[in-house]
């Protein structure tokens, strides 16, 4: 471990450009892409290390993000790696494809870059675009820094190959917080993360009518392999259930991935699904995702050396979402704040909200959880509100007294 | 890749597209691909837009398709023909592919190509992906039950262009499809229609023999649709060709050729048949037929007439 520790160079880079710097390295055949704010970045400096000849990749600058995906799903099928990026309405063209690549189990990676959605047309970061697609079958990991934009893409190829998931993954950070905000990123040396990564090897698969021989899951030209038939009533259900099988086996192929990335890299994110801070004494704690656990930590910290029990959790993993642990981790909590950075417009509470408290059904010991809707279209959660909802909830913890359930963060009356 | 195409060898071969799938009879979509199939030599990966061909093909557990086969979306086989060709070219490189070439074909019908997938296609070409793109064109959205499409000739009625009391089906005409992949200055482009059978494989075989991206337009009439007795089929596709409804033309490089009957037709105006001649054996014009819709055969002659006489000037017979 130390060894590549010590090779590793610290680069000043933003978000995008750490992602890009992670694809470069983890030999990724094809990279379709279409620019949209704030993932442009991405797509620049990728093209900027194909123009050099710095990658063997195939970059397709294609004509919208409905074809980034779609050529991404056809490179897949191929057995290629494939990459993709892109943010809010570009992702929300892409809806259709989603669902294809997880159904068709097609490994392929894409960093979102979190941006609200319109109307009215806003550049700026919430999580309504990669909560659109919630549902769509994506492994979605949530990152807090750059540098854990770098570690998460690398790692992703990973969990996206694994033979027990095969599923897509989305590698979400947040717009401009991250994707435009410089930090120093350690970068692992090439060979070290190209041995990591691996090259991508197809699984193998038994098809009735070509006999006992197992023949890779790819169309190799020669192989007659129907990828994406139609499946009617009688079939498509059993399409299905691999799907939630994979998506639960994803769980723990990510805290795998997770704990030998740290043997590799000294850097672990808790234990890959979520990152929980003070936590075992805590009497009021946060939920939430992205980079505003950076600033709520940091006043979680700050309240914790003036002695109040505050912890904060993390939730790097929302798909799969983990379940188990988030009950264990804030069953001793008395009030639980949970924060999304998005609306679901007509259901009680944000989509991270609904997840907590559905959680916490079936337990005896159960917190008041209540939700923080914040910074929609880019809008900030400084230190000040942070703390002035962690004294709200500790007010709650005290007196057991919830003058509100759902409530909106800073939002002119 | 030799240009002579032996029909006895050909013959003897198994076709790729196997029967047992559920096209109606009569259905001109796997007579095509049967056809474009038989003469690809080498790897071939098919990529199929959403439509009557894909889902009558390969109802699972079953398929028809005796090469590799993906099926994306409706709007998408030009940009995942694009994918495949990208991770062939990459993988290549990495040494994975070893194979000298590999075919890509999009297989789609005119929903997936004039209309919804014409932004991908675009792109596609633009690009300059070397696959080939196969457009078959039953005229109308024949899978979701027969509504107009861009493909969809003027009169036609469909189920959303029905011929009414004061609207006589279809208003506008059919767009120029391949004028448009011309257009983008795609290396080959070329009509066909699997009557002429033997111009459609030679098509087939040259568009596969060329880098780029290669356009094929071909009628593919459909009983359902059109309204015609299924034996009718090739019938119909001969005389769309006959009435210069649908000329027999290549692109190559920019430079324009008349082929088969077409050919014939330029050299010999006599050949030339009245477009009647086509909208009367099909049911989906059968009101066009009716005096106070004479007008509508009219326009339709005089489009005809328009667009064969342009053709003739491109080809030099005029």
């Amino acid at each position: 471990m130390a060894a590549e520790r010590t090779q590793e160079i610290v680069m000043g880079l933003n978000g995008n450009e750490a992602v890009a710097w992670a694809v470069k390295q983890c030999n990724v055949d094809v990279v379709a892409a279409y620019p949209i704010t704030p993932q442009t970045i991405i797509v620049e400096e990728f093209s900027e290390f194909v123009a050099n000849g710095e990658v063997n990749t195939e970059f397709v600058p294609v004509e919208s993000e409905h074809s980034a995906l779609s050529a991404c799903v056809g490179a897949a099928a191929v057995g290629a790696r494939a990459f993709t990026a892109t943010a809010s309405q570009g992702l929300a063209l892409m809806w259709e494809i989603l669902y294809i690549a997880a159904g068709l189990r097609l490994p392929i990676v894409m960093a979102v870059v979190n941006r609200a959605l319109s109307a009215p047309i806003n550049i700026h970061c919430d999580h309504s675009d990669a909560m659109g697609a919630r549902d769509s079958g994506w492994v979605q990991l949530y990152v807090e820094d750059s540098q854990e934009a770098y570690d998460t893409v690398i790692q992703a190829f990973r969990i996206a190959e694994h033979p027990d998931v095969l599923l897509p993954v989305m590698v979400n950070l947040d717009g401009f917080f991250l994707s435009h905000t410089l930090q120093d990123v350690r970068i692992l040396p090439d060979e070290v993360v190209k041995k990591f990564v691996g090259t991508r090897d197809p699984i193998k698969i038994k098809v009735p009518y070509l006999g006992d021989k197992e023949v890779p899951l790819v169309l190799d030209g020669e192989t007659p392999i129907t990828l994406g038939p139609l499946a009617l009533p009688d079939y498509y259900f059993e399409h299905k259930m691999p799907q939630v099988e994979a998506m639960e086996k994803a769980k723990e192929v990510i805290k795998e991935v997770n704990e030998e990335y740290a043997r590799l890299s000294g850097r672990k994110y808790g234990n890959g699904l979520t990152v929980a801070y003070g936590l075992d004494d805590a009497e009021a704690a946060v939920v939430l995702l992205g980079s505003a656990a950076g600033t709520v930590r940091y006043v979680a910290r700050e309240l914790r050396r003036e002695g109040y029990k505050v912890g904060v959790l993390r939730i790097r993993a929302f798909r799969p979402f983990p379940v188990e642990d988030v009950v264990e981790k804030l069953s001793n909590v008395k009030v639980v704040c949970v924060m999304d950075r998005a609306i679901s417009y007509g259901a009680r509470g944000g989509p991270l909200f609904m997840e907590v408290r559905s959680a916490f059904y079936d337990s005896p010991e159960k917190p008041i959880i209540l939700n923080y809707i914040y910074g929609l279209g880019g809008r900030d959660l400084p230190p000040a509100v942070a703390r002035k909802i962690f004294l709200e909830l500790l007010d709650i913890a005290e007196t057991g007294r919830v003058k509100q359930l759902i409530n909106y963060v800073g939002v002119r009356e | 890749m030799s240009s002579v195409i032996n029909i006895r060898e050909i013959a003897k071969k198994e076709p790729k597209l196997l029967p047992g799938h559920r096209l109606c009879a009569g259905c001109a979509a796997p007579v095509i691909v049967k056809l474009i199939l038989s003469v690809v030599e080498g790897p071939v990966i098919v990529a199929n837009a959403t439509g009557c061909l894909e889902v009558a093909t390969t109802i699972y557990p079953y398929t028809s398709w005796r090469v590799p086969w993906v099926h994306n979306a409706f709007e998408n086989a030009a940009s995942t023909a694009a994918g495949i060709d990208a991770a062939i070219k990459a993988l290549r490189r990495r040494g994975v592919i070893k194979n000298n070439k590999v075919n890509i074909i999009a297989f789609a019908g005119d929903g997936g190509t004039y209309d919804i997938g014409l932004q991908a296609l675009s792109g596609a070409i633009e690009r300059g992906h070397d696959f080939l793109y196969v457009l078959y064109d039953n005229e109308a959205y024949m899978n979701t039950g027969i509504q107009r499409s861009g493909g969809t000739p003027m009169g036609a009625a469909t189920t959303t262009s029905p011929a009414g009391n004061v609207i006589p089906g279809k208003p506008q005409h059919k767009k120029p499809i391949a004028d448009i992949v011309v257009a983008h200055k795609a290396p080959y482009v070329a009509t066909a229609t699997p009557a002429h059978w033997m111009d459609l494989m030679r098509k087939a075989k040259k568009a596969l023999s060329i880098e780029g991206p290669k356009f094929l337009h071909v009628l593919s009439p459909c009983p359902r649709g059109w309204r015609h007795d299924p034996s009718l089929t090739m019938e119909i596709a001969k005389v769309a060709v006959d009435t210069c409804y649908f000329p027999l033309w290549e692109c190559e490089n920019g430079e324009w050729r008349l082929t088969d009957r077409s050919l014939a037709i330029a050299k010999n105006p006599q050949l030339k048949k009245p477009v009647e001649e086509f909208i009367k054996v099909q049911g989906r014009f059968r009101h066009l037929l009716r005096p106070e819709n004479k007008h509508v055969i009219e326009k339709l002659q005089e489009y005809v007439d328009a667009v064969w006489a342009d053709l003739l000037k491109r080809t030099g017979f005029k």
